[in-house]
């Protein structure tokens, strides 16, 4: 039934049992992480009148999943990867299967491999690269320590400990859904959907509530986005591929090259060093770098007006 | 705000940990003055945190805050995203969190309050997040509201009536209330107040000291039984 879906997925990953139960689990605005109290910018714009009804909500919506949803997708499909490749090789580059006793990241030097915490570091930091707002930040920390909690009970396994100890006061959101993801059983495909679903699902809501509006047109304006959902989950894959420089149609001309904030530097360093045709492991998160980075200033300045705001109903 | 703590995933276990005690009810029934009122005459004896969920802004952990009834830094707020009772209940998540992040920073505790915000009445607190709840009735509702029932009124392992000094003002019969409370609560404890006149609310703190040494002692005996190491 699913094999209109493309190509999206990585190898390796078919001989799996598919994670379309897990994927409906995840994707769930029910699943108690913490997600219903965010509203994704869209509290502050209806403050300031930028949504005021359907159209310029489904306006908001396209836009933030154009940008915003597709670099999560991004980000998720590649934690989703990581974890799927520490959960299958755990004495691997990535490192030994671990312990309580596991030292601390021996240093910022790229390509340690002993400490399995230490790619998760990496990946969480493209994630703070690709978001400008302190604000953004935050709540996506918040978001992401929220949904490790309670993935953590749900679907308890090796990687999510570890990337709980990585980055201890909370990994970005997708992050911490990429790793749940895998971890539940989905594959990057999936967890690139549920990313790019959650992006737009939650300000949906949050309108609904705040604006009064037709829950059946919201919901109306979501099912319109369907196309552009599979779209984005499709170049939330596509970019995966290290192997193959990252320039599928959705992608034209908006790759932007990860290393634009502190802390990105080694990766470029890795990215520059590491051959396609290296060892696949060796390999996996040298196109970090190269994953979406799309800008939306906008939903940056609504972030972080929303902080500022006293009367609010949401966290972001 | 790095809550997550290695050991603390799974936020089931009791062991060692203060009893969290929700505080539920309707809009402006009383929770708040509630709290402060545990606040003062519990703080002198026992390690407390608080963590408020506000519907709109951080107003009941401002007035907590500015009341002086306990170390600000105590004292976290909670944003509800227009649904006090999910945050309560359906998805417990940032609650948790809250209350794990005073007891990382302050603990051990003896005991973390958690008020709701202002809902209806069948807004109660779910077990993964509250250990015991108290539920905030006050008479100005009508001395009908005991006997509209929902699982705040039937179940909570304390009913609060409050405001008993507006009792004459609004024309509420306190003995036909506390009848129907009492036919509706299998015997559990109905305690009626007014915390107006009653700033430290002494019978409500009586049953919750009453609660918290029952706790300990519990958990006393439990960890030695379990874990002979350090406690949480
Ligand atoms: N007359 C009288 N007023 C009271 C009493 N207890 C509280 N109040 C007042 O009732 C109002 C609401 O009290 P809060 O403690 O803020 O109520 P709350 O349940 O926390 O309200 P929300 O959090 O907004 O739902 C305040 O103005 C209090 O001063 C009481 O026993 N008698
Ligand atoms: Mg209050």
């Amino acid at each position: 039934m699913r094999q209109d879906i493309g190509d999206g997925r990585g190898d390796g990953m078919r001989d799996k049992p598919t994670g379309d139960a897990a994927l409906l689990l995840l994707a769930d605005s029910r699943l108690p992480a913490g997600g219903h109290a965010h509203s994704g910018g869209a509290e502050e714009a209806v403050r300031l009148g930028t949504i005021t009804g359907p159209e310029d909500l489904a306006r908001f919506l396209r836009g933030r999943l154009a940008t915003a949803g597709l670099v999560t997708a991004a980000l998720a499909a590649a934690a989703c990867e990581l974890a799927t490749a520490t959960a299958d090789h755990p004495a691997g580059p990535y490192g030994q299967a671990d312990g309580d006793g596991n030292p601390p990241d021996a240093g910022t030097g790229a390509g340690t491999g002993a400490d399995p915490a230490h790619p998760w570091r990496r990946l969480d930091a493209e994630a703070d690269a690709r978001t400008a707002s302190p604000a953004q930040r935050e709540a996506s920390r918040v978001q992401g320590r929220l949904l490790l909690r309670t993935a953590r009970r749900i679907w308890p396994s090796t990687v999510l400990d570890t990337l709980a100890r990585a980055v201890p006061e909370g990994a970005h959101h997708p992050i911490a859904l990429g790793a749940a993801a895998a971890s539940a059983g989905c594959d990057p495909y999936q967890a690139a959907m549920a990313a790019a679903y959650i992006s737009v699902t939650g300000p949906a809501t949050a309108a609904v509530r705040l604006l009064g509006l037709d829950p059946v047109t919201v919901h109306r304006l979501l099912a319109d986005l369907a196309p552009a959902l599979n779209d984005a989950a499709h170049a939330a894959c596509a970019s995966l591929i290290d192997d193959v420089v990252p320039n599928g149609p959705a992608q034209n001309g908006a790759i932007q090259n990860g290393a634009t904030h502190d802390g990105i530097a080694q990766n470029s360093a890795i990215q520059n060093g590491a051959p396609a045709n290296g060892a696949a492991a060796k390999a996996r998160g040298s196109g970090w770098p190269a994953l979406p980075g799309h800008t939306a200033p906008a939903l940056d300045l609504l972030a972080e007006g929303h902080l500022n705001n006293p009367m609010k109903l949401f966290v972001s | 705000m790095g809550a997550q703590h290695d050991d603390l995933h799974d936020a089931a276990d009791p062991h060692g940990r203060a009893l969290r005690l929700g505080i539920g009810g309707p809009v402006g029934s009383g929770k708040t003055a509630l709290v402060a009122a545990l606040c003062r005459s519990l703080g002198p004896s026992m390690r407390l945190g608080v963590v408020t969920n506000d519907i709109y802004t951080t107003e009941d952990a401002e007035f907590l805050r500015r009341a002086g009834v306990l170390d600000p830094e105590r004292i976290l707020a909670v944003q509800t995203g227009c649904c006090p009772h999910t945050a309560i209940r359906d998805d417990i998540a940032a609650n948790l969190d809250a209350v794990e992040t005073l007891e990382e920073r302050f603990g051990p505790l003896d005991l973390v309050i958690v008020e709701s915000g202002g809902d209806n009445l069948t807004a109660t607190f779910s077990r993964g997040l509250a250990d015991r709840q108290i539920f905030v009735l006050d008479v100005s509702g009508g001395d009908k509201v005991p006997r509209k029932g929902g699982p705040g009124v039937t179940m909570a392992d304390l009913l609060v009536v409050n405001k008993t000094d507006l009792a004459p003002l609004v024309g509420a019969d306190l003995t036909v209330m506390s009848r129907d409370a009492a036919a509706v609560r299998d015997g559990r404890p109905v305690l009626f107040t007014s915390l107006r006149e009653d700033r430290s609310a002494h019978s409500v703190a009586e049953w919750v000291t009453s609660l918290v040494n029952t706790w300990k002692h519990a958990n006393a005996h439990d960890h030695e039984r379990t874990t002979p190491t350090t406690a949480a």
